[in-house]
């Protein structure tokens, strides 16, 4: 497939024509699995285990103000049991992934950046490919391929401890029942809002985690050169969650 | 053998290398001299596919370096060892995983990657520092473990880019050997990139100054102490400005 040649020669469509370049070859690179395979479950740790902190953090302050928002909204017009409805399928399906996305962004897209252009600015890449290794199936693949394994892993953590703390919050502060809240969470519920969310929180980590390699290995120019990447290596993080958000809900929903 | 046919590379508007021919001959030491910026490091790039030429060739054994697939590359590559000029060991393994990591590419058994782990840093006299990190290892030091990481591997072509720059005169001279060392001891053929002329003097076969993106003279040592090119004097000579001259132009043209 081809990019019509006004949006190619333009600045975004010269970024959407590198990321696309790039990622081919790291898809090259996957058949390399003798160079990869030792590295992938590392990476599974470093980006993934190590980002569980932050993710549980966020949803467990997203869950509790949730549950208070949703009884603010709801009062006096619609059943109090729908606070678990609200809770439940806007954790799952938007604010889980998405939030999760969002402080992975920051902290794994950061570190690949960081770390990769360190690599590049003290020849240390230049100095792995004289060894014979592929840049690509040493340094990306495992990143690519535990970011997109890890971050459905640690947004389902999320999403179980965010919705946790709305059903603690409804039984603590609002008076709810653990019936009328199990009920809410019940009563529209689909076996889609789990996987939904899971799709989305891969496709996430894959992006983060390319466009950290990206701008990890296009960095140039020492300490200022590191920092301005790892700069637009969560910048475009973030803005790759959002468009990848968009269109999933075009697509699957 | 090593040949470089009119090569040409720039960078944005800046012409590196314009037009520039040179060939390695086997065996030998060839030393590779120039003002700061005038492209030594860009040249050698082009021997292990780090950099492609915007036009003409390098070829190696017979091969264009450029025109290698992916596999082609890993070949070529196996037989050529890099000495970087800050070393670019990877700061986050020990000396010892440093140099087993490009034995581990090449597959070989773990008892022999271990029996030559030893054995390069034997040669480099850095016994003992297998389990140290780089950051624990002085400058001239890390450039000694860069030096064995690339004998480690047995290659066929050695290239150092400026191995003795920014070192202490003693530990230069520590270098110079351990360049002559491994040449003795396993015949490689090896391009040195220095402007350093007293290690160009002890380590080279053959000395060749790269100016103005072309090679302005080759040969010998000896022709080169007595060139009667009045850039290359200057060079040599360490002079601010060139023979019988009042400004520095050949310094500014060079690059510096």
């Amino acid at each position: 497939m081809t990019l019509p040649a006004t949006f190619r020669d333009s600045a975004p469509g010269r970024q959407v024509s590198r990321v696309g370049t790039f990622a081919v070859d790291a898809a090259r690179a996957l058949r390399d699995r003798r160079t990869w395979g030792p590295l992938l479950l590392d990476q599974m740790r470093r980006l993934g285990v190590a980002s569980v902190p932050i993710a549980l953090f966020i949803a467990l302050f997203t869950g509790i103000v949730l549950a208070l928002l949703s009884k603010y909204i709801f009062t006096g017009a619609v059943p109090i049991y729908f606070v678990g409805t609200l809770v439940g399928k806007s954790i799952m399906l938007e604010l889980g992934p998405v939030l999760t996305g969002m402080a992975l962004a920051g902290r794994v897209g950061a570190n690949i950046a960081a770390e990769l252009g360190t690599m590049r600015v003290t020849e240390q890449v230049d100095a792995l490919e004289t060894l014979a290794y592929d840049k690509y199936a040493y340094l990306v693949v495992p990143r690519v391929l535990a970011g997109t394994l890890m971050f459905p892993v640690v947004t389902a953590l999320a999403v179980a401890l965010g919705v946790s703390a709305g059903y603690l919050t409804s039984l603590n502060l609002l008076d709810l029942s653990s019936a009328e809240f199990i009920k809410g969470l019940q009563i529209f519920y689909k076996f889609k809002d789990i996987w939904y969310g899971l799709v989305k929180a891969a496709s996430f980590g894959a992006a983060v985690t390319l466009l950290g390699c990206l701008q990890g290995l296009a960095t140039s120019g020492g300490a200022a050169g590191v920092g301005r990447r790892t700069t637009l290596a969560v910048v475009y993080g973030c803005e790759a969650i959002l468009v990848l958000d968009a269109f999933w809900a075009v697509v699957l929903l | 053998m090593i040949r470089f046919q009119d090569v040409r590379k720039a960078f944005g508007e800046k012409v590196v290398l314009d037009g520039l021919t040179l060939d390695i001959p086997e065996g030998e030491t060839t030393v590779l001299i120039g003002f700061s910026g005038s492209g030594k490091s860009v040249l050698i790039k082009h021997v292990v596919g780090l950099l492609t030429p915007d036009a003409g060739s390098v070829t190696v054994d017979d091969e264009v370096v450029h025109q290698l697939d992916w596999d082609g590359l890993t070949a070529l590559r196996s037989k050529i060892g890099y000495v970087f000029q800050f070393a670019a060991l990877f700061d986050s393994m020990t000396i010892g995983d440093n140099i087993r990591l490009g034995l581990a590419r090449r597959g070989l058994e773990p008892g022999e990657i271990e029996e030559r782990v030893a054995q390069s840093l034997s040669v480099v006299d850095l016994k003992g520092t297998e389990e140290h990190y780089p950051a624990e290892l002085s400058g001239g030091m890390r450039k000694r473990v860069g030096v064995a990481r690339a004998i480690a591997l047995r290659p066929r072509y050695i290239l150092y880019d400026e191995p003795t720059t920014g070192l202490d005169p003693v530990t230069s001279a520590v270098i110079d050997q351990l360049m002559i060392r491994v040449r003795e001891q396993y015949g490689t053929t090896a391009i040195v990139v220095t402007h350093d002329m007293r290690s160009a003097y002890t380590v080279g076969d053959r000395i060749a100054m790269l100016y103005e993106g072309r090679i302005r003279q080759v040969g010998t040592v000896q022709e080169i102490q007595q060139t009667e090119d009045p850039v290359v004097r200057q060079f040599i000579e360490g002079r601010p400005t060139l023979p019988g001259a009042a400004d520095t132009t050949a310094l500014s043209a060079g690059g510096v």
